[in-house]
This record gives structure tokens, sequence and C-alpha cells, in this order.
């Protein structure tokens, strides 16, 4: 429940604390952390505009989203503390639940029919099919050194086998996982979201029809995604065991330093060329492999 | 001997069909059908409800000299329920699907295809009963000859004809490796049947027969490389056939190779590796063919490769399992295998019958001439969509549970393997994640093309909704989708006590007691997530009621002219896709440039087109060799009537040569 909590929580500062990073970097006022939640509430607000192309699926498709979102945070656990609902193989749910808000918002941005939006459906899901491997060998790797096979009680046994070394592979997994999450949500150096040009976008562009309620859960879903695989971060590099209060700190420090990285990363450097982009994506596979060796190293099967 | 006298009544009134008049055929064979579905029902009930491991029915044909035995164990009963389900609801669906043939053809064709359907559904219910080598090879031919004819029905199209000869022609090669396979097994024991493998493989090599029927019935199950026939055959079909060949013809091979299995008993390890590295390539490549289609149906087909693919990983990972020793491997990987045989004839029958509905409605199965027919066929649409998830296996429908137990076991036997298990296992499940993202990627496509957007063409804006007797029958299989997915339980535990049974594996009482836990918690969260779904919908609902709420024409970059043809085509699409694929898919462009001094560029044509290299590499260069050899030869025939009479007299020559010298 605490890691359910915390994650909601950290959700709401993670967007204000990137665009803050951006705007101190680049010398401007800037605005406050809280802007793009406010922004949600203004969306609220706002009635919609839809296009006579579009049907059910257009509407359907952001509420089946962020729900999908929703209920994959409910296997994220916290430290010591089981996540709401765990089972063995919970990961693999997880992954295959933002598959299908994945799928929804593909087919959304292919039903306005416009030739901007199905570029970036297209992009959207080329590239996540491409990531879906790194995620499942990080897991893999995760439930061979463990020997467990859910999210809860692979983190709470992570750091418990006494292995000296593997701090390394927790840094490579921390690695791992903030390559994956800037893939899945569309950040740099894969995606721009700040970009003015349909044409090279990927995430913004399938959504450039949405407006109001439906763009405020889009925008929600993404901020949540965020934190979730902020917390993914958080339990690799901090022992389960720690005292409670110490470990909420550190997920705020964690969370808060995750936004930083991403500020400061889309300060200086510029988006990969789109054709780049599927090598960029399976170099992160290719480290899983590296996290797999150091695996086999740990647990003396080489 | 109640069940026999009854079965051969069933058996033949079939051919009664010829003598019906036209407009109650359908009826008669319906009700045929239903008897038989009925009948094979009440004796996979026996079986299930039953401790006992299988009955035995004698058939007491003088004919067969008594070895017509259909024995019942829990695994035909599995399948004859598959078979059951996906035949009844093809033929429900066929009823509205024909009505339009009725006035161009003639009585008795329908009486052909009737026929047909018949005993392609009696030849697979008997392919999964019949342990007796030659019966089953004769039943096995039965269901090749019928699904042939029932492949053919549209025989005026040339194009048809001959692909329906191209299948029987490659159903017969793996009918040949059987034959061979049966031989060995009937010279060394003295009985050509399936107990009898038992006593080959203790005292014969097992990999190698086991290859000659792997070949054999991977040739009926779609296997890459010996998938030729299935992305010809499917698009030819009609498609209430093309259904019940997919959803559940091909999945006797797969029956087939489990049945072979089970008597198997050393080399179980290279066994395991080579279905696994076998059904890993049918995955991957399945799907990667599969995103490059344009013919909906030849896209269905090659999913069906690739399922065929995940289902041949399960049972390989079983395998493996077996030969470690890890009973975790083993029940998951089989378990997975064989629950997906399930689901995917559930969900791909459906889309096949949702790929009819579309023909009927626009006579096109090009995608790239669809689009916007969710507005015009919404149910079809939903149905399509509700298949499409499935097929990707993703929750809370169906496929992900087969998926997820394949994974599961997957991750559970990480932490206990050895060096060289880990790398296959972790290989494949890089392969399945794969697949599973490629998946999403294709169904992306076919979903969006073709209901998505504005209209393609013309004939998809005058597409109208099919009639609900083709859209009830599906609601059967959306049923079964919905709740293995929601209430897996009920279902993997069955399938459990199968694999435990067929496999006789140990205690397996934890690991199941585990498995309901995680499948509890899946369920729980499936319901979770509609009820979220439902409650932001109302939500949602309500809340746009108090709004502003205008419509306008699609953001088109502030040029809002724009006609369907600028719209996002299947081809471009996949544009970027292809371009990564490319070593694989050989896609080849035709096209011309425009030429430098070419001021006024004339009307240009592009076309861009991906063959099938195991179709060109193992099929169209050897006939095409082969062709030209025999045109070489040709040149005897001169047609000069001393020509031949000189060929006969060197013939008899050398025949009394040979004797002289005593070679022959």
């Amino acid at each position: 429940m605490i890691g359910f909590i915390l994650i909601l929580v950290s959700a709401f500062s993670f967007p204000g604390i990137i665009v803050r990073t951006k705007s101190i970097a680049s010398g401007r006022k800037g605005p406050g952390t809280l802007q793009p939640i406010k922004e949600i509430g203004i969306l609220l607000k706002k009635g919609s505009v839809f296009s006579n192309t579009t049907g059910i699926i257009f509407q359907l498709a952001p509420v089946i989203s962020l729900s999908c979102i929703v209920c994959a945070l409910l296997v994220i656990p916290f430290a010591n503390n089981a996540a709401l609902i765990s089972f063995e193989g919970d990961f693999v749910f997880f992954s295959y639940l933002l598959g299908l808000g994945k799928f929804f918002a593909i087919i959304a941005a292919l039903d306005t029919g416009s030739s901007f939006e199905g570029m970036g459906a297209n992009r959207e899901a080329f590239f996540s099919m491409l990531v879906e491997p790194a995620f499942f060998i990080l897991l893999a790797t995760f439930a061979m050194f463990t020997g467990y096979t859910s999210f809860s009680d692979i983190f709470s046994h992570f750091f418990v086998t006494g292995n000296n070394y593997v701090l390394i592979y927790s840094i490579i997994g921390f690695y791992l996982f903030i390559q994956i999450a800037m893939v899945e949500n569309s950040r740099l150096p894969v995606d721009d979201p700040k970009t003015h040009l349909e044409l090279t976008m990927i995430h913004e562009v399938m959504i450039l029809d949405n407006s109001g309620f439906d763009k405020a859960l889009i925008h929600m879903g993404s901020y949540l995604k965020f934190s979730i695989y902020g917390a993914l971060m958080y339990n690799v590099i901090v022992p389960a065991g720690w005292n409670i209060f110490l470990q909420i700190a550190l997920f705020m420090a964690v969370q808060i330093i995750f936004a930083i990285i991403i500020g400061l990363i889309e300060s200086f450097r510029a988006r990969n060329k789109m054709n780049l982009n599927p090598k960029f994506i399976l170099t992160i596979s290719s480290i899983g492999w590296i996290a797999f060796v150091i695996i086999l190293i740990l647990t003396d099967k080489i | 001997m109640m069940n026999a006298i009854l079965f051969l009544i069933i058996l033949s009134l079939t051919f009664l069909v010829f003598f019906i008049p036209k407009s109650s055929k359908y009826y008669y064979t319906l009700f045929l059908l239903t008897g038989a579905i009925v009948l094979s029902s009440v004796w996979c009930f026996k079986v299930f409800s039953g401790n006992c491991q299988a009955f035995n029915i004698d058939l007491e044909l003088p004919a067969f000299r008594n070895s017509l035995i259909l024995t019942i164990d829990r695994l035909s009963a599995f399948f004859i329920v598959v078979i059951n389900i996906t035949v009844l609801v093809g033929f429900l669906y066929a009823r509205g699907y024909l009505r339009p043939y009725y006035q161009n053809k003639n009585s008795l064709s329908f009486s052909i295809h009737f026929l047909s359907y018949l005993w392609l559904y009696l030849s697979m219910i008997m392919v999964v009963m019949i342990r007796d080598g030659l019966t089953f090879l004769i039943v096995w031919e039965i269901m090749a000859l019928s699904s042939f004819l029932l492949v053919i029905f549209e025989a005026e199209d040339r194009t048809i004809m001959k692909t329906g000869i191209s299948y029987l022609i490659q159903m017969h090669v793996g009918m040949f490796f059987l034959l061979i396979a049966f031989l060995l097994v009937g010279k060394v024991t003295g009985q050509m049947s399936f107990d009898a493998l038992r006593i080959y493989f203790t005292t014969h090599s097992n990999f190698l027969l086991f290859i000659l029927f792997f070949i054999g019935f991977g040739i009926k199950a779609g296997f890459i490389p010996l998938h030729t026939w299935l992305p010809e055959a499917h698009p030819a079909a009609p498609s209430h056939v093309s259904g019940v060949m997919s959803g559940v013809m091909i999945k006797m091979g797969i029956y087939g190779i489990l049945r072979v299995l089970i008597s198997v008993q050393n080399d179980l390890l290279l066994i395991g590796i080579t279905i696994l590295v076998i059904s890993m390539i049918s995955g991957i490549l399945g799907v990667m063919m599969a995103i490059v289609q344009h013919d909906l149906k030849r896209l269905l087909a090659y999913h069906s490769i690739e399922n065929i693919g995940i289902i041949g990983i399960g049972i390989g990972l079983g395998v493996i399992g077996l030969a470690t020793n890890n009973t975790v491997l083993c029940l998951f990987g089989f378990s997975g295998g064989l629950l997906h045989v399930l689901n995917h004839s559930l969900f791909k029958s459906l889309l096949f019958f949702n790929a009819g509905s579309i023909y009927h409605a626009i006579h096109t199965r090009n995608i790239e001439q669809m689009g916007g027919l969710m507005k015009s066929m919404p149910y079809t649409a939903i149905l399509f969509l509700i298949g499409s998830l499935a097929i990707c296996g993703l929750p809370p429908f169906n496929g992900f549970i087969s998926e997820y137990l394949i994974y599961l076991g997957m991750f559970k036997t990480l932490s206990v393997s050895n060096l060289f298990q880990s790398v296959i296992v972790l290989g494949t499940i890089v392969g399945l994640a794969l697949i599973g993202g490629m998946a999403i990627f294709c169904f992306t496509k076919a979903f969006g093309i073709v209901f998505l957007g504005e209209p393609r063409s013309e004939k998809a804006k005058l597409a109208k909704e099919v009639s609900n007797d083709m859209i009830f029958p599906q609601y059967i299989n959306i049923a079964f989708i919905v709740i293995i997915g929601l209430v897996s339980v009920l279902f993997v535990r069955p399938v459990f006590d199968i694999i435990s049974r067929v496999f006789n594996l140990p205690d397996i009482a934890l690991i199941a007691g585990t498995s309901v836990h995680n499948l509890t918690q899946i369920s729980l969260l499936g319901g979770v997530f509609i009820i979220t779904v439902v409650i932001l919908l109302v939500y949602r609902h309500y809340h746009l009621k108090s709004l502003q709420i205008s419509y306008g024409p699609t953001w088109g970059c502030g040029y809002s002219a724009g006609t369907s043809k600028q719209q996002y085509t299947a081809t471009s699409y996949a544009y970027n896709y292809n371009h990564l694929a490319k070593p694989v898919l050989q896609t080849k462009k035709i096209m011309r440039d425009i030429m430098e001094d070419e001021l006024f560029p004339d009307q240009r044509t592009f076309e861009s087109h991906s063959d099938d290299i195991f179709k060109k590499l193992l099929i169209d260069k050897p006939v095409n060799w082969f062709s030209n050899l025999l045109k070489k030869i040709a040149v005897m025939q001169t047609g000069q009537i001393q020509h031949y009479i000189l060929y006969a007299f060197v013939y008899m020559l050398l025949v009394f040569l040979l004797t002289y010298f005593n070679i022959i």
C-alpha cells in the first residue's frame, strides 16, 4: 500500500522536476514545479474536439491505457512491503498489461486516419517491439540471481544473498531500467517530447487529436509510468531491509535524481536520427546480455 | 457396443447427403455433425470424469481385421474437445457464409462440400483416437483428402485449383515420412502402432525415428521450413474451412508429435532442443513474414505458423524438462503448449471467420483496399479486436494464460539450471518476448488498416455489416476466450492433470497449488482492470456531458483537404520494420526512377512484394530444376513410331543381357 501511495505522490512531482531542471540548465526562469499538474487540472476542465473520422476506439483508448498503467502499478513492491497483488511471474503480467495499453494507444492513433499519426503509431509499435526483449532479459537475470519469480520476492531477496559483487549488478540493472524507461516513455534520446515538427515526433504525434479530458488521462498515464520505472530503479539499488523512514526518504531522492537525469539529458543532447533508433534500442538488449553473463559469474555457473 | 453402433450409423449416414434436396443439405449435415459432436463429447466426459486411463471402443469392422479400435485417453479427449468447439462454430458460421453461393453452385458441389466437412471432422476425431499405425495412416489420408476437397470449393478459379493440388502434394510428402516411420517400427517390432513405439525406442535410436515423425507431422502443423502449403491453402479455402483448418487441423500435427513423445525414452535433450530451435525459428519468422502481408487471410495464415511455434516452444521446453528431470519446466512447458492449442483454435478460427465476413462484405482480401470498416461493420470489428488482443497474448484474454505458463516455467528454471540450460532458456525468453512484440506490431497494423481511418476504396465505402447468423456463432469463441482469460484456473487444472498423467510426472500437487494461487491473482488483477476501465468510462461519460464537445476534421498540420489516399497504408506502416528485416524477407520493389531529363514525368506505378524464401528454396527451385531436367529428357519423345519400337527393343535387350549375366 505504502509503495502505491509513494508512486502516486512522486508521479505528481516528477514532470515538474524535469521541466525545472531543463529551465535551470538553459538559464531560463521557467515555470514552477507544479505547473504540469496544474496543466492537467486545466485540461480536465476543458471541452473536447473530436475528429469526424474517429470512432469508439479513439474514445476508449485513453481510458484503457490509463487503466493498464494503474493496474500495472499494483504489482510494484516497495522495499519489504509486498505489492498489493503479487504472484509468480507478475512481471510478465506487468509487461503485457503495458503492452495492452500501448496497443490501444496505437490503434487510437490509426483511428484518426491522419498520416502523421499513422507514422507515430508505427514508430511507437516498432520501438516498443524492439525494447521488449531488454526488459525480459533483465527480469530473467533477476529471477536467476534470486531464485524468485515475482517483483516482491525478487526485490526483497535482492541483497540478502550476501554476495558482495551484487552492487555491480544492481548498477547495471539501474542503468538498464533508465534506458528502458526512456524508450517506453518516449523521451530523449529516442524521442523528443518538445519537438515542434510532426514529422520528427513519435509519441506526441500519436496524440495530436486528443484534447481535454482524454489528453489529461494520457498525460497522467505517462507521469505514472515514469514513477513506476523510478520505483523499479529504487528497488534495484536500495536494500529492502533498511529502516522504513530512511527508505521513504531514499525513494523520493531516487525519483528526484531520476527526474534530474532525464532533465539534464534533454537539456544537453539531441535526439537520435530516426533510423539510428533501432540500433540504439538493440544496444540496450545487448547490455542486458552482459548483465546475464555477470549473473552467470555471480551464481558460479561459469 | 452401443457407442460403436451409433458411431458407425453416423459414418454411413454421411453419404446420404447426396440424396437430400439442396436447400436442406445444410440442416441434414448440421444434424449429423451435432450427433457426432454429442457422441464424442460424451466419450470425453467419460474419460475426464472417470479415473481410468483410457477406454476402448471396438468398431468390429471385419475389413480392418479388428484393428479399428478407438482408444480415448485424456490427451485424445482434450483434442476432441478442441475439435468439437471449432468445427461446430465453423459450421454454424458457414450457413451465412455459403448463402451467396447457392445461386451459382449446383447441388453436387454442395453435397461434396458438406460430405468433406463431415469427413474432415470424423477423420480428425479418429486421428486422435486410433492407435494402430495402418488405420491411423488411412484416416490421416482421409483428413488430407477431405480438406483438399474443401479447399477447392471454388475450383472454377484456376489459381485455387492449383493451390489445392500443391496442398495435396505437400500433404502426401508428409504422409510418406509417416509411412516410412511406421514401417521402420513395424519391421523391428512386428506391429505398426503407436503402442509399439515404446518397444522400438528401448532398443533403437530415438532421435532418428523421432525426426521422421517430426517431419511427417510437422508438415501438417506447419513448422518452418515445412510450412509452405499453409500460406497458400488458407487464403484459397472458404473462410469457415480456413478457420477449421488453421484452428484445429494443423493441431493434428501437434497431437502426433505429442503422441510419439510419450513413448520416447532417450535422446530427450537432443530432441527437446531440436523442437525448441525449430519452434523458435517458426515463431519468429512466422510473425516476421506475417507483418509484410497484404492479404488478410495470408497474414492470418502466417500467424498460425507463429502460434504453432509458440506451441512448439512449450513442447520443446517440456521435453527438455523431461530430459533434465525438471518437473516444473516439464509441467509448465507442456501445459502451456497444450493450452495454447485450445486458445489458438479459439482466436484463430474467430479471426478467420471475421476475415471471411470482411470478404463477404467487400469482396477483397487486400487490406490496402479496406479501412474505416469499424463504422460500417461494428460487430465484426469488435470481434476482430478481441481476437487480435487474444492472439497477441495480452491480458485479460486467453492467449496470455498459455504464454504466461510457458514464461513462468522458464523463469522458475533459470535459478536451478546449469550454464547450458540457462543460455537456452534465456534465448527462448528473448525469442518469446520478441514474438509478442512483433505480434502487437502486426495486429495493430491489421486492425488499424482494416477497420480504422477512412475507407481506402469504393468497395470499402459500400461495406455493410454481415448477417446475424454469421456473427452469433462467433460469440461462442468470444465466451471461451474471455472465460479462459478471466477464470483460467478452471482450464489450467485439467490441463495439468492431463500432462501429469500422460507423461507420468511425479507428485505435482505442490506446483499445482501455487499455480492456482497465481492464476487466481491473475484473475483478480484482470477483474480489477475491467472494473477500473468501467469506472473511468462511466466517469468520463458523465464528465464529458457537462463540457462542450465539438467535432471537426482530423488535424492535418494546417492542411485539411486530405483524401483517404493520404492515410498511412499497410506498406508504409511496415516500412521501417521492413528495413530492419530485409535479410530475411527480401522485399522487392518494382518501380521506374524518374530520369533527370524527364521534365513532365508520366504516370508511374509502384509495387512492393516479398517472397517466402523457404518456398523459393525448398519448393520452387527443386521443382524448376526437375522440370528442366525432364524437358531435356523429352528429346526422346520424337513422335515417330520407329523410335519408340527402338526404345522397346533396347529395353528388351537390356533385360536379356542383365538376366544373362545374372545381374537381375
